[in-house]
């Protein structure tokens, strides 16, 4: 193995590793202890469960909240719903779901012979749900093939959000046209706190539209049209976050979404979400995501956007170890971990530019066949647009130097407006600008062995590898991982494991448990 | 001299630098409309220095011209600071003398505005402009609850904790969501103390129009690039004045 352009020690590096892998194997186990109602509401909905009923509540927790006052949460929703099946209370799970809300099925935990053909029926069906996921990727890979993939790196990234799915669509095409590789649909502000998943097209969003099977469905398809068009695949984008994560997962499998974001500590420290909820929501919905060919993009940008991006370089480094650990050991290979980080820097500050590239040259080598999800300024974008354009410019000249695999687009606009037809446009001249300029400028570029750069991103491994150890450090930490995110170890958030929004959807697994989803996507791994 | 009008290279000229896009696609009547629109805004003469097509139906203009309008500075309305501006060492002493225990603010993002950027610049130490924040305040105690906060979780915490002050910041502006958001505040503030035992009702952001403090129900509205030393300021000028501190 080659040691790269920062000449990073192989032994430090297989330390961090090490660390990070000992900080989350706790966090693991426990998420195996645990189910919540979301990676149940999963399950149902992989095994075919959709729509709605008149108040828009989705049939997955209609469902899912009987079976629980019934049986409790603790045994999994598969065992009592496909005893239920297999008794004949109702033909189908649509059925099954409807008579239940009713009040006219009463759910039991089955057990022997009865138990061994609830299991089975669940397994089939959920089984089934799954190949329908496998076809997906399929038919993405063959379209690929068909239309021709991104025609470079970085992947040009731009966000779409007007809260309503027929804006977005034509917003969408466009952004395709003007050179977008990748197409985000940013949710609408809030829907990471409800604990459903809204049903069909949606037209009213706050800052963003509802992520939902049907708008998914139709993005993609529309996407599907300009991938056509232009004569490479466009990809899709959304988010596997809040409450609903898991159900999110499916859905983004099921209706062949390409990239999701889907961070293991986000929801914990921006959300104020439970940290045991997350962890078990996040584990599942990785392993949906390493199957469905899904790109995943971690949220390590976001820390900088509350603590400083100096002090705080390493928190993203770590954070990144521990996505990286999380991914691994859910199945998600490489190439679909989009580990993030950012250009967030005070611009004010002496060096700030050279400090960057460290942080971003620290990334790439450290991960080095992961596409890396490179975000653009936020936090010093005044309202000065000019000099927001440069810092944007400067941001990409960083992306372009150090191989970073999805760009971002940063809009001089930031905290003034949502971006303007125009500010995109700017934007992406921008980017095609720096790009077209720099050209294969990343092959000449090699910091000085010992120079600014190279002694700045082995300063910030080693404050990584001190963070890890004080996080597994029993004395400062008893509670490991779980601990240090309670004192505020990242984006300055005290986030205590008892406490958060969903908490009350957690249960552990009983011995009874049963959940075919998890099973046949432990299997394949 | 109170009228002035805009500044290029020479007193009095006038000039200003307008960009917009038109539904137009890119052709000589698109340039003739920018101009048309830039006319109709005062700019004359108008030069369309540069037009694009974005698409094959918009067009990008850059417009640099002179306008006719005058300005009179006299005529402006702004909220001036109407306290003295404190240093953190006064602050506290006010605050001693004044109260005889640490004064409590209790802040937070609400709604579902999930950028801390603006209550973490005033409240966190590490503070904004070169300025400590008001955890750094040794008489304040500080409890932030930082990101989508709820209204109901923060009057009740306000309540538990005997709030002097409460600071809310927001940034989403979609809707005007920080306007309702904040309404729904300041409602739900007077409907769960008497108007007498209420706490200071603080809010800001960028967005925000610091003249609507009583439009929305509040006591200070406070915009863009506000320092935590403004804030702390105004809260002990409001709460514990430091001059008046026996009279009070």
């Amino acid at each position: 193995m080659t040691r790269g352009k920062l000449d990073l020690d192989p032994v430090t590096v297989r330390k961090a590793r090490a660390l990070a892998r000992k900080a989350g194997r706790p966090i693991v186990n426990l998420a195996k202890k645990h189910t919540t109602v979301s990676v149940e509401r999963a399950t149902l909905r992989m095994a075919g469960l959709a729509g709605a009923d008149g108040d828009g509540i989705p049939w997955a927790n209609r469902l899912l909240d009987v079976v629980r006052a019934d049986v409790g949460l603790e045994h999994g929703v598969a065992l009592p719903v496909w005893d239920a099946l297999v008794r004949n209370e109702a033909e189908d799970l649509a059925t099954l779901a409807q008579k239940a809300g009713a009040g006219s099925v009463t759910f039991r935990i089955p057990e022997g012979r009865d138990a061994i053909r609830a299991r089975a029926a669940a397994r089939r069906q959920v089984g089934a749900g799954l190949k329908r996921i496998d076809a997906r990727r399929r038919e993405r890979d063959r379209m690929i093939k068909r239309h021709g993939d991104a025609p470079r790196t970085p992947w040009i990234y731009l966000i779409v959000a007007t809260g309503d799915i027929m804006e977005d669509i034509p917003q969408a095409q466009q952004a395709a046209r003007e050179g977008a590789d990748v197409i985000a649909v940013i949710r609408s502000t809030g829907q990471s706190l409800l604990d459903y998943v809204p049903e069909g097209a949606t037209r009213e969003g706050f800052a963003g539209t509802y992520a939902t099977q049907e708008n998914f469905r139709l993005m993609r398809a529309a996407l599907d049209e300009s991938s056509a068009e232009l004569g490479r695949y466009v990809r899709l984008t959304n988010y596997a976050s809040g409450l609903c994560m898991p159900e999110i997962a499916t859905l983004a499998g099921l209706e062949r979404l390409d990239m999701m974001l889907n961070d293991s500590m986000y929801g914990i420290l921006f959300r104020d979400i439970n940290p045991i909820r997350t962890f078990v929501d996040q584990r599942f919905s990785r392993q949906v995501h390493a199957r469905a060919g899904i790109i995943i993009n971690t949220g390590e940008d976001n820390y900088l956007t509350t603590a400083d991006a100096v002090e705080a370089a390493h928190t993203v480094t770590t954070s990144q170890l521990l996505n990286e650990f999380f991914a691994k050991e859910a199945g998600l290979e490489d190439w679909q971990l989009g580990l993030g980080h950012a250009f967030e820097i005070d611009p004010d500050l002496p060096n700030s530019f050279r400090l960057e590239l460290a942080h971003a040259l620290l990334a790439r080598e450290l991960f080095p066949d992961a596409p890396l999800k490179w975000m653009p300024p936020t936090r010093h974008m005044s309202g000065d647009v000019f000099r927001g354009n440069l810092l944007d410019g400067f941001f990409n000249l960083v992306g372009s130097l150090t191989g970073q695999g999805i760009l971002l687009v940063g809009m001089m606009t930031e905290a003034v407006v949502t971006p303007w037809l125009s500010d995109r446009d700017i934007a992406l001249q921008n980017v095609r600008y720096v790009l077209n300029a720099t050209g294969d400028l990343h092959e000449d570029f090699r910091p000085a062995p010992d120079g600014f750069i190279a002694n700045r991103a082995r300063q910030v491994l080693g404050e990584t590898i001190d963070l890890l150890e004080a996080i597994v450090d029993t004395e400062q930490h008893p509670g490991g991982l779980l601990d240090a995110i309670a004192d505020g170890t990242f984006g300055l958030m005290r986030r205590p494991a008892d406490a958060g929004r969903g908490l009350d959807g957690v249960a552990k697994k009983s011995s009874a448990y049963y959940n075919p989803a998890t099973e046949l996507l432990e299997e394949a791994q | 001299m109170t009228i002035v009008r805009p500044y290029g290279d020479t007193t009095g000229d006038g000039m200003v630098q307008l960009s917009f896009t038109l539904p137009v696609p890119h052709s000589k009547v698109a340039d003739g409309a920018a101009v048309q629109l830039a006319n109709k805004m005062g700019m004359d003469p108008a030069l369309v220095v540069h037009s694009k097509p974005m698409g094959p139906d918009f067009t990008f203009f850059v417009v640099y011209g002179r306008v006719n309008h005058l300005v009179d500075t006299s005529k402006v309305e702004v909220v001036e600071r109407d306290y003295p501006l404190l240093t953190p060492k006064e602050v506290n002493a006010a605050v001693k003398r004044g109260l005889r225990r640490r004064l409590v603010v209790v802040g937070g993002c609400i709604g579902t505005d999930a950028h801390t950027v603006g209550i973490d610049a005033i409240m966190n130490i590490k503070g904004f402009a070169g300025e400590k924040g008001l955890e750094y305040y040794r008489e304040l105690k500080v409890v932030n609850l930082g990101a989508q906060v709820s209204v109901p979780q923060l009057v009740e915490r306000a309540r538990a904790e005997k709030a002097d002050a409460v600071l809310v910041s927001q940034v989403v502006t979609q809707r005007d969501a920080h306007l309702l958001n904040t309404r729904e505040m300041s409602a739900a503030f007077r409907e769960a103390y008497p108007a007498d035992r209420r706490p200071l009702l603080v809010v800001g952001g960028p967005r925000f129009d610091e003249t609507m403090a009583r439009e929305l129900g509040v006591d200070r509205v406070f915009g863009r690039g506000t320092t935590p030393g403004e804030v702390a300021s105004f809260i002990v000028h409001r709460i514990a004045p430091p001059s008046k501190g026996v009279a009070a």
